[in-house]
């Protein structure tokens, strides 16, 4: 056995170069063949590309989609977040459980299946859903989990559980999945057809300052949520000194209730790819990664085939296009299960081959990412839309949308509404009619910008969704008046407790007082002064916390003191007792010691 | 105008923090032109007078007595300051909070379950007069059972820490303590 580990370690570090900046690849690599990277398989991988075993064991330990312990050949992952709650997954959950007689973090005895819940995969609007190894199954139920078990039991090849594919590439021979795109709605810039290569030969007619100029000139902003001008990011890159610059794109679509970039990574790919191209050209980068979240993995072989015809095509490789000197190569890169590589400056640890740690800002990734190299990162959306700009010119683009925002943006809708999907409205769109083109109705409250984004009320319906006033990397999730508020921000915060990369002492311990003071309203068990207390606390985490996670996260709870304060001050009664915190219950805590004695309290 | 009274007591604690509170040496004296005292044990009122400005509460809660006092402290006072390391943490006697009741109570008394030196306890009997308040399931700080408004760390929190922080609450100024006296290592 280990001389086959030791064989196959050799050869999986060999086709990575012996390079530990690729462990990502290597570990993956040796999880998906053995079905975890055991303590000897550490001490091999770091024997192999010269490091030591704790860089090894930092990375397992980090990602959810490693393992050191052995897993199951097949690994049911049910997406545990708001909406599939929403949508029975409790119900699926317990057929699983009894169906396999076991419990969530558990394996089947034989070895076979293990069961795990997992944050958002990206399915929020064919929910409940769920990851079974690479393979995608959506709208569960009951009995589609009873029925998955049974044959799982007798064939273990989750791709046999694919029934009828989704449609465009979802029934792609490389994809095969039934997952379905809901394209909504159709815009102008993404959802409509461009030509290889229609921007990228406009770029190279032009120097790379006067498609920065462009890109500055279409005034546009990143897509991924923080909204950052894309060209001014460009400019600082391009100006960076250094002789090797990166360009990276963020497919680690994290945020709870986001699906838009899974659509275009399946239907638009091409012109993401083309973005980064024109991103390439214009600060002087030869390498582009695409940084794909694990949940997508099913996407990959796609993805790679739709870079094989670039390079076919002359769009990638040396000389792109006939452009003497300008060479421009694309790979993918694998991540594990981690929401915080969603923030760009985990996403370079990870490309790294790290934890996915945030790193110190300054300096930004502009002057030193990506292996110390001057980097941008975008989301996958804004290579699209850059695409699109070269393509047709910055006025083009620059009249859709708002002043502050322009151009069209991807909305994930998902909810409590008639037609869940992806939407590409113009930015500036009124919430209400946003709700009016979902089907939504009793609409109580609308998650924007997802967990970390905030939950608004009906007096907030009117207001447009752009930067300026509700932000959002396309998260929308719509609720009903029927939906408890609290308990959604309770799922959220256990999120980004489970989340929280732990680096930082007000992330890593503030959430945890922030749910657990939430759980204490909740649970009856509110005193009068606690909401002060967790916009105070919510306060302290936003401003000491490092990385974007920690300085969002307190959101889910401060945005909902701040618009749906009577659903909260409903729940806080005064104590019980006199005096006493409405948590500390005098019965419980003395019930041990009456039953020692055999006697009561003389106070009762 | 009368002066502004002043409470204290020790529950699941050592007296370490009240003999801090004396080792204020000769401004004791300005203390007492300060504020009246009333239930503490320094001057061995048992039962409160009448309203409190401070509470001063030392040691955490270990049984039913100490929540008792500790409740009526919250009721008499208008600031209660947890004082030390057992009034915020549970200090030393939460030691205990990783090990079941029984089991605790076995050490202590039992001959035949013990495992330290032998006491002699033939009958393994353990104590259970009704004088006897009843021992809680675990050591609470003071802040889990009743509201209280301001820490003071250390064990024992230094006297010129205590001094400090009683002028500032008495004569109305806000508790801004430099950082030498509130540092511990």
């Amino acid at each position: 056995m280990s001389e086959t580990l030791a064989s196959a370690i050799r050869e999986i570090a060999q086709a990575c170069g012996n390079d530990r900046s690729r462990m990502m690849d290597i570990v993956e690599a040796v999880q998906a063949k053995f079905g975890c990277v055991s303590s000897e398989a550490m001490d091999l991988i770091a024997k192999q590309v010269s490091t030591h075993r704790v860089e090894v064991e930092s990375v397992v330990s980090f990602y959810a989609f490693l393992s050191e312990q052995p897993k199951g050949k097949v690994v049911i992952r049910l997406c545990d977040d708001i909406i599939d709650e929403m949508k029975g997954s409790e119900s699926v959950a317990e057929a699983f459980r009894q169906e396999l007689g076991i419990d969530f973090g558990q394996t089947t005895p034989d070895g076979v299946i293990t069961l795990e819940k997992t944050p958002c995969i990206g399915m929020c609007d064919q929910a409940p859903a769920a990851l079974i190894n690479n393979e995608v199954i959506t709208y569960l139920s009951g009995d589609m989990a009873r029925e998955i078990v049974r044959k799982l039991k007798k064939d273990p090849d989750p791709k046999k559980l694919i029934g009828r594919l989704g449609d465009g590439n979802n029934a792609h021979d490389l994809v095969r999945s039934m997952v379905h795109n809901n394209i909504r709605l159709a815009g102008e810039v993404v959802f409509s057809t461009m030509a290889s290569g229609a921007g990228l030969k406009n770029a190279l007619a032009m120097t790379p300052q006067e498609v920065i100029r462009d890109v500055k000139t279409a005034r546009l902003r990143g897509r991924g949520g923080a909204g950052f001008p894309t060209g001014m990011k460009w400019d600082f890159t391009r100006q960076a000194p250094g002789d090797k610059k990166y360009v990276l794109c963020n497919a680690d679509e994290g945020e709870p209730g986001t699906f838009k970039d899974r659509v275009i990574l399946t239907e638009k790919a091409d012109m993401m790819f083309e973005g980064m191209a024109v991103a390439g050209y214009a600060i002087g980068a030869d390498t582009g990664v695409v940084y794909l979240r694990g949940e997508y993995a099913y996407l990959r072989a796609l993805l790679e085939d739709a870079l094989a015809k670039r390079r076919n095509a002359g769009l990638l490789g040396n000389d792109v296009m006939g452009k003497k000197g300008f060479r421009f190569d694309i790979r993918i890169q694998m991540g594990a299960g981690a929401y915080i590589c969603g923030e760009e400056t985990a996403l370079i640890s990870s490309c790294e081959g790290l934890r996915g740690d945030p790193k110190n800002r300054p300096p930004f990734p502009a002057q030193k990412g990506y292996l110390g190299c001057p980097t941008v990162v975008n989301n996958v959306e804004t290579f699209c839309k850059v695409a699109r700009i070269l393509e047709h010119g910055p006025g083009w683009f620059a009249k859709m949308g708002s002043e502050g925002s322009s151009g069209t943006k991807l909305l994930s809708i998902s909810g409590d509404c008639a037609k869940p999907g992806v939407y590409e409205v113009p930015f500036g769109i009124k919430v209400r009619e946003v709700l009016d083109l979902c089907g939504a109705e009793d609409t109580a409250a609308v998650q924007v910008g997802g967990p970390s984004g905030q939950m608004i009320g009906m007096n907030q319906f009117g207001d447009p969704i752009c930067y300026e006033h509700l932000a959002t990397g396309g998260s929308v999730m719509v609720f009903n008046s029927s939906r408890d508020v609290l308990k959604i921000a309770r799922k959220f915060m256990e999120f980004f407790v489970e989340e929280s990369c732990g680096f930082c002492t007000p992330c890593r311990v503030g959430n945890v007082l922030l749910k657990e003071k939430l759980d204490d309203i909740i649970n009856g068990k509110g005193a009068a002064g606690d909401l002060d207390y967790l916009e105070s606390l919510g306060a302290t985490v936003k401003a000491a916390s490092r990385c974007g996670l920690g300085q969002t996260s307190p959101n889910p709870i401060v945005t909902t003191i701040k618009n749906f304060r009577s659903a909260y001050e409903a729940k806080i009664k005064a104590p019980a007792e006199e005096g006493l915190q409405p948590t500390f219950d005098i019965h419980a805590a003395l019930s041990t010691a009456e039953s020692i004695a055999g006697r009561k309290s003389v106070h009762t | 105008m009368a002066k502004p009274k002043v409470a204290t007591t020790s529950l699941a604690g050592c007296f370490g923090c009240h003999m801090s509170l004396l080792d204020i040496d000769e401004r004791i004296l300005k203390l007492v032109e300060l504020v009246d005292f009333d239930k503490s044990p320094v001057d061995d009122i048992k039962e409160f007078t009448g309203r409190c400005a401070v509470g001063l509460i030392e040691g955490g809660c270990a049984n039913e007595e100490n929540v008792r006092v500790l409740q009526d402290f919250r009721r008499h006072c208008d600031v209660l300051i947890s004082v030390g390391d057992c009034a915020i943490n549970g200090g030393i006697p939460a030691m205990r909070n990783g090990i079941a009741l029984m089991e605790c109570l076995q050490e202590a008394y039992s001959t035949d379950h013990r495992l330290g030196p032998k006491v002699h306890n033939p009958d393994n009997v353990i104590p259970n007069d009704p004088e006897l308040p009843l021992l809680l399931d675990k050591v609470y700080p003071c802040h889990e059972v009743v509201k209280i408004d301001y820490h003071l760390p250390g064990c024992p929190p230094p006297a010129d820490t205590l001094w400090e922080a009683l002028v500032a609450l008495l004569s109305d100024k806000p508790v801004a303590l430099p950082y030498e006296l509130i540092k511990y290592d």
